[in-house]
């Protein structure tokens, strides 16, 4: 491990070992109202400041980030587990099979699933905690997601299914369930790894993009989305330049698992 | 010695110049989205109604600052005793843009075009065409006699929306009476205004108004981008600005930051009383008890909602009208602060308790509600999560769900599936008989149990019958206590809990000179013709 990539694990671990004990490490609940400092430059009791309701920012981007760091990763193996059933399916057994697959994924790439994110969220039952809330709009951005990464992962099995050494296991007499969970899944496993680490980032800024419409996580649960939608307000953020943190710690963290993780993509 | 005379004279010039009104340049702002309708009767949305405001002129006008009717087209007018007749005496002389000559047939050709049943046309709601009996009759080339089937109260008001069309001009659409016309729409980017040479109203020196040549709607879709315009000097005014916004201009220049005190729009929410919706058992009981509806209203702090979601530009709300609407405002209504402990008397007296730090009913369940309200709006969202907290503390759980503007109307519109909602009511008229469509059981926007075939509560039977009146009266002072009655019955029954009137708050570049805001819509641009934009090398012409 050099040197950079033992300072990325570092400063993750830091940062899990921050923000997945929040109610510990975070000086206020992320709720609490401190009206009468309400959209305060960073002092004395708050670390970050205060967002427009008095709420302390410190604790609520503690807050924000476990929940960002853990339904996204959840959401990218949702994604991943799919892309691998599909993908690998269409890659591993080719033809007509391979040509119908491609084609419905290149149709579910073309959906607006904006939209179909904005009809779930209408549809979801109003009395659902903002915590239900949340999980339901990871897991549909899981769900579809998928699309891209089963492309390459249609990819990967095809020259698999081509290459010498399918030639070889079919030759030696290996039934496909042991081929598939010996030989191709082993395979395909350092690419499964490197496109979930690729799509976390991803579905924690589509987290954010949903925050900035306003339909993010529900009040009053913080997450990245909805304290990044604060640096709409550019003149604010001039004023008070510790409503950056958000995106700094976001970009901090990004890094962080791409350095980590750099190795196995560039394997793959 | 020289040099003194000199400058005595260039002062006396621009001193002349300011007095008398420099004519000359061109006016820019913001229409926050596209003119979906150009036809002037047909004008639904903001933008089209601005460019029917500058371009078109009706018979009365109600004045935005003294919001009292003033004669336009019409020289003058009387009402008949039973209020079911209204004849105008028309300015003579008058002359469209294109030349054409305006007298009675105009105004008989206008009511004939707003009767026809396609154009399905808003002013048309207001005059109750659908009604059918209004007769127009041309008395004299220069009278106009207005029939209705019922007595109207302020019937004059009815005729600020209504611009006058020419019977003869070979482009009617086109043709003006107003400061200005259409010279040229480009979709997506602007609707530019050029002045009308015929306008009737002279200014200083008898000259014709406008002072203003030409003036340039830039199509601009977000406020962002309309601050950003105007900091740069591309906009010459925002005719309605956010609190935020407001302070960082006045931050810079106290002078181009305007503020016009509390509009007559109101932020509220309401419950869903509809005995058909389909709510759970729990929040329909709830719900149906006035002493529960008034304790949430009792524990919402105002000030609160005032001081940090406004930063103090709005003022706590008590009912309907906004104190501004000076006439219609009830001001014996009770200021009823934020009262923690009354809430939780109320709520005792209705069998609500504590467990533990939640609110039970008395049979047990946790009071739990959710609140609606549409994506995107910054403002309603931080009051959402501010009632959140206060009702925390009541021990009630209040879940805060922000839905896109389709899905919301949906809701409240159709499927009356939500238990309460966050809106707020855009009120361009001071007259409470505009709000009829609000208050009348049998109305469809009636936002807690709309279209009843009978009302459902004898307090609703009240407040029809209080309406009824209103609407009939022709006698002001009887019509002023029906409504100040219908306020209080909505205070004492609280289906609305009405939270605050947002202040008018405009920006108004140093350029310009007449500029007087107001509260009523078009806050800013409403004496239009009155504007002046001098630049450093105009002279009065």
């Amino acid at each position: 491990m050099n040197i950079v990539r033992m300072a990325a694990g570092i400063v993750l671990a830091t940062i899990l070992l921050l923000v997945l004990p929040a109610e510990w490490t975070a000086p206020h609940a992320y709720d609490e109202q401190f009206r009468e400092v309400a959209a305060a430059p960073a002092a004395e009791g708050f670390l970050l400041g205060s967002d427009a309701l008095g709420r302390d920012r410190w604790s609520r981007l503690i807050h924000g980030t476990r929940l960002s760091l853990t339904l996204a990763p959840a959401a990218a193996l949702l994604s991943i587990a799919l892309a691998a059933l599909i993908g690998g399916a269409a890659g591993y057994f080719g033809g007509a099979v391979e040509r119908s697959i491609l084609l419905f994924i290149d149709f579910f790439l073309t959906l607006p699933w904006l939209f179909l994110l904005l009809a779930v969220r209408a549809a979801l039952p109003l009395n659902a905690s903002p915590l239900v809330s949340v999980a339901v709009t990871f897991a549909l951005l899981g769900c579809l997601g998928w699309a891209g990464p089963a492309r390459v992962v249609c990819t990967a099995a095809r020259e698999f299914r081509t290459g010498d050494l399918m030639l070889q296991t079919q030759a030696m007499g290996m039934s496909p369930r042991r081929l598939i969970f010996r030989q191709l899944l082993p395979t395909l496993a350092p690419l499964f790894l490197a496109q979930f680490w690729i799509t976390v980032p991803l579905f924690i800024l589509s987290e954010a993009n949903l925050g900035l419409l306003g339909l993010s996580v529900s009040q009053p649960l913080p997450s990245w989305g909805n304290l990044l939608a604060e640096l709409l307000d550019l003149p604010a953020v001039a004023a008070q330049p510790a409503m950056l943190a958000p995106a700094i710690l976001l970009v901090i963290t990004l890094c962080s698992v791409q350095l980590l993780t750099r190795r196995q993509v560039r394997n793959t | 010695m020289m040099r003194t005379a000199i400058h005595l004279f260039f002062a006396f010039i621009f001193t002349a110049a300011a007095l008398c009104g420099q004519f000359g340049g061109e006016l820019r702002f913001a229409l926050g989205g596209e003119p979906r309708n150009l036809h002037p009767l047909e004008a639904v949305d903001e933008p089209s109604e601005v460019v029917r405001y500058l371009t078109k002129t009706p018979l009365l006008r109600i004045n935005r600052l003294t919001q009292e009717v003033e004669p336009q087209l019409a020289s003058s007018w009387s009402v008949s005793a039973d209020g079911k007749r209204v004849d105008f005496v028309l300015r003579e002389g008058l002359r469209f843009s294109d030349g054409s000559p305006f007298d009675a047939h105009d105004v008989v050709h206008t009511f004939e075009l707003l009767k026809d049943p396609e154009l399905a046309s808003p002013v048309a709601d207001a005059f109750r065409l659908e009604q059918g009996g209004i007769e127009v009759r041309a008395v004299s080339p220069y009278k106009v006699s207005i029939l209705f089937p019922d007595a109207v109260a302020g019937v004059e008001r009815l005729f600020d929306p209504l611009p006058i069309l020419s019977s003869r001009s070979p482009a009617p659409m086109r043709a003006t009476l107003g400061p200005f016309q259409i010279e040229e729409y480009k979709p997506g980017a602007y609707v530019q205004l050029k002045r009308n040479a015929n306008y009737w109203r002279t200014g200083d020196g008898g000259r014709r108004l406008p002072y203003l040549d030409s003036v340039r709607l830039e199509i601009v879709k977000t406020p962002q981008l309309e601050l950003l315009r105007f900091t740069r000097g591309q906009l010459d005014l925002i005719q309605s600005l956010e609190p935020q916004a407001y302070e960082r201009i006045a931050a810079t220049n106290k002078q181009i930051a305007r503020d016009a005190g509390a509009s007559l729009d109101a932020e509220f929410l309401w419950f869903n009383l509809k005995p058909s919706a389909p709510l759970p058992e729990g929040p329909k009981q709830w719900f149906a008890s006035a002493d529960f509806r008034k304790a949430i209203s009792l524990a919402i702090n105002r000030d609160d909602l005032v001081r940090v979601v406004y930063r103090g530009y709005a003022r706590p709300a008590i009912g309907p009208i906004s104190p501004t609407n000076r006439f219609w405002f009830n001001a014996d209504l009770d200021v009823s602060a934020y009262n923690l402990a009354a809430a939780e008397a109320l709520l005792r007296k209705g069998g609500f308790r504590k467990a533990g730090e939640q609110l039970v009913d008395s049979i047990g369940r946790p009071v739990e509600f959710s609140i609606i309200t549409n994506a995107g709006n910054e403002a309603r969202s931080r009051m959402a999560a501010m009632i959140q907290f206060d009702l925390k503390k009541l021990g009630v759980r209040l879940n805060v769900v922000t839905l896109d503007f389709q899905s919301l109307i949906e809701r409240i519109a159709q499927t009356s599936d939500y238990e309460t909602c966050l809106l707020g009511f855009v009120n361009v008229d001071l007259d409470p008989s505009a709000q009829m469509n609000v208050w009348l059981s049998s109305a469809r926007n009636h936002p807690w149990n709309p279209a009843q075939e009978t009302p459902a509560t004898p307090w609703e039977a009240r407040i029809d019958e209080l309406m009824l009146v209103q609407a009939k009266s022709t006698d002001r002072e009887q019509r002023r206590k029906a409504f100040h009655e219908v306020q209080k019955i909505v205070q004492e029954q609280a289906p609305i809990v009405y939270l605050v009137h947002k202040n008018s708050l405009a920006a108004v570049s140093p350029r310009l000179r007449g500029v007087r805001p107001g509260v009523l819509w078009p806050n800013v641009i409403w004496n239009i013709e009155e504007i002046q934009k001098p630049s450093e090398l105009s002279w009065t012409r």
